[in-house]
């Protein structure tokens, strides 16, 4: 078995217009940007893939990222938990035109149902959003004498993962706070697709560590020192 | 004091002395983060953010952020010895399972009902909820930092709120600028306020019925 793959286009073999893509990261903190950018490049080149819809928890910031992917007119729709950032604009320009559409889901709701989608679970009752806009026309429920909303798992087509250590196996490891929502998402698409700042040995990983097992892993690309969407940002780069 | 109010310090330093020791605390973005700059000494507190980091501490130097390392409010921070970093669903976890002692969120408006309207101004633009929703289910203490009034001197604290709620019946105590209050039995019950405001003008900047129940001491708080 060895789901190492030679660069980041034969990484993203197979990621088509229409799709439902979930990327990992919390603001800046684990966005997989070289898949990002390399996705972005063939879109450019081939007008494919366009039409998606994005996972996020954000909707993007400055002009790279998830906010280059919108700026560059691939991206449909986006469902997260807080489209708002430093510099939104890429965003909020196309949402205040009508131009994207947008699904707000409350933070821990949104990992729940990425979870659930992972773990085969089709549904689940969470306290969060009772009594507010975001449960509107959601089924509830009274369990021990307290009420509870409905809510549905969240699948997607490809999940575009950032981690720091893999193995040809697909083992993950993530660097400092930048797990997040990744160890969810590698398990709720059909294509996990995964870049990682080194490949080493089975082996090399101790397994008390491994955070994402290999089984939720298709394909792994090393991306030896990675760019971090915040710097990037700070540093005023556009893509 | 300036103004005759507390600065947002002062309010944060007065929530901070009711963390008590040992206590797993959740910390909104924003104002409410400066709780943490208060905690007291001889007391640990471990801080919690949503995005998978407990025990977190200070902000690093500026030149010495790792933007891997964030909190919830997507500031550079650093790690106190015996921190863990967990994901997503571990974080809510966390917050959902009644694993938080106290969140500290901020506020538009809060009821007396104990609702608490904070992630919608209601006027359109771009809607965003982050963890709020979730956060005011978990914890077992959900208190609110806050102006006592809006900066065009309408009352936050009010009998029903008039913005988007963020939960229902989920405040159990206010810090504000003038006054601390605890919201028992769908009432606003005012444990302390500053010396020099008459309870007749804390009740007129309020937007519902403060009720006085075993006294009120005066809301004494260090200059910042």
């Amino acid at each position: 078995m060895d789901k190492r793959v030679a660069d980041l286009e034969a990484a993203l073999e197979g990621v088509e217009d229409g799709m439902s893509v979930m990327v990992g990261g919390f603001g800046g903190s684990g966005a997989p940007i070289e898949l990002l950018h390399a996705l972005i490049d063939r879109f450019r080149a081939t007008g494919s893939p366009g039409r998606l819809t994005l996972i996020n928890n954000n909707a993007g910031n400055g002009r790279v990222g998830i906010a280059a992917m919108i700026d560059a007119g691939m991206v449909e729709r986006i469902i997260c938990s807080f489209p708002r950032s430093a510099d939104p604009r890429a965003f909020t320009e196309r949402y205040l035109a009508g131009e994207i559409g947008l699904e707000l889901v409350p933070q821990g709701t949104l990992a729940e149902r990425i979870r659930a989608g992972g773990a085969g679970i089709p549904a689940f009752y969470t306290p969060a959003g009772l009594g507010t806009a975001l449960a509107e026309g959601k089924p509830t429920a009274r369990f021990e004498e307290k009420s509870y909303v409905l809510e549905r798992w969240l699948k997607a087509d490809v999940a575009l993962i950032k981690a720091e250590s893999a193995d040809r196996l697909g083992n993950l490891t993530y660097r400092r706070a930048a797990r997040n929502f990744s160890p969810l998402m590698a398990m709720a698409a059909a294509l996990t697709i995964v870049q990682a700042t080194r490949i080493v040995a089975p082996g090399q990983i101790d397994p008390e560590a491994v955070v994402t097992p290999g089984i939720f892993v298709d394909r792994v690309v090393e991306v030896p020192d990675p760019q971090q969407e915040e710097a990037l940002m700070r540093a005023g780069v556009s893509h | 004091m300036k103004d005759n109010k507390l600065s947002n310090a002062q309010i944060a330093w007065r929530a901070a002395q009711d963390i008590a020791d040992g206590a797993y605390v959740n910390l909104g973005i924003g104002f409410p983060e400066m709780v943490a700059r208060f905690a007291p000494e001889g007391r640990e507190a471990i801080f919690h953010t949503e995005n998978g980091v407990l025990n977190f501490g200070e902000a690093p130097a500026e030149g010495e952020e790792d933007w891997d390392l964030i909190n919830a409010g997507k500031k550079a921070i650093t790690l106190k010895p015996g921190a863990a970093f967990f994901h997503h669903a571990d974080s809510f976890a966390m917050v959902r399972g009644g694993h938080l002692d106290v969140a500290i969120l901020g506020a538009y408006e809060v009821a007396e009902t104990g609702d608490l309207a904070n992630w919608s101004t209601g006027r359109g633009g771009v809607p965003a909820v982050g963890g709020a929703m979730d956060l005011v289910h978990g914890a077992r203490r959900i208190a609110v930092v806050t102006e006592h009034v809006t900066k065009d001197g309408r009352p936050k604290l009010v009998e029903r709120c008039s913005l988007p709620l963020t939960g229902v019946g989920c405040v159990t105590r206010v810090y504000t600028s003038l006054a601390v209050i605890d919201i028992d039995a769908n009432r606003f019950v005012l444990r302390e306020k500053l010396a020099h405001i008459s309870l007749e003008a804390l009740q007129a900047l309020t937007g519902a019925k403060l009720v006085i129940e075993g006294g009120v001491s005066d809301l004494v708080v260090p200059e910042i």
